[in-house]
């Protein structure tokens, strides 16, 4: 077993695993913090993946993406969260 | 070979730590529990992730890379762990009911958004949520 049959059979699974468990608590959140958290996680699970399909297909200038994901993740969760908090102030 | 070892083990961690976290996303009974799992086991997981990533690639350009990406989401979870813990407090969810304490109870000002470090004596301007509790019960009984 090479190590690309190890990440694409073992390592990218999991990790598809976990992205599902990560939406199943999108969809059901009781409130609206724990969607936003869940979109958080979702999105950096994401980086992990993009990561791995990079060293599966050789390709370096995927990278790219996972730096764009991090930064779009970070402003999502501070616009959201400020909205949130501003949204019942008097 | 040696390397194939190093970058298999490392992307075994990081896949391990992401998928603790959705575990504990699903498992945890309240929202700031699961605002603490997703700063800690996430960030941990993909930044050994991308450490594989370096091992793999070993050139300049995709280590000060993955470093970038590492260093952004270490800086930044925490951040938005504190911002969004902080809006979910003002908009009234509410903690385990098996939690022990409530350290903020009565400190935060609902009008304000202003953070005291004593209870002060406006109570209808302090957010408390066992008190929110306990006039539930009564409009209830």
């Amino acid at each position: 077993m090479t190590l690309f049959d190890y990440l694409y059979y073992i390592i990218l699974p999991v990790l598809v695993i976990s992205a599902v468990l990560i939406f199943w608590r999108f969809l059901k959140g009781p409130s609206i913090a724990d969607k936003i958290i869940s979109l958080d996680l979702l999105i950096t699970t994401g980086i992990g993946i993009i990561a791995v399909y990079s060293i599966i297909y050789n390709h370096s200038t995927l990278m790219d993406t996972a730096l764009i994901l991090a930064l779009i993740a970070f402003l999502s969760t501070v616009a959201l969260s400020y909205y949130l908090e501003k949204r019942r102030r008097k | 070979m040696m390397i194939d070892i190093i970058i298999g083990a490392l992307a075994t961690f990081g896949a391990l730590f992401v998928l603790l976290a959705a575990v504990g996303l699903i498992r945890m009974p309240d929202t700031y529990l699961r605002i603490s799992v997703t700063t800690k086991a996430a960030t941990l997981g993909v930044g050994l992730v991308l450490m594989a990533t370096t091992v793999y690639f070993s050139n300049a350009d995709v280590t000060s890379q993955a470093f970038v990406i590492i260093l952004f989401i270490f800086l930044t979870a925490p951040v938005s762990a504190h911002l969004i813990g902080r809006a979910s407090y003002f908009i009234g969810i509410k903690l385990w009911d098996k939690s022990v304490m409530d350290e903020l109870r009565g400190k935060y000002q609902k009008n304000t958004h202003v953070l005291k470090s004593i209870v002060d004596d406006t109570p209808e301007d302090n957010i408390d949520h066992t008190r929110d509790e306990e006039e539930e019960e009564k409009t209830e009984s």
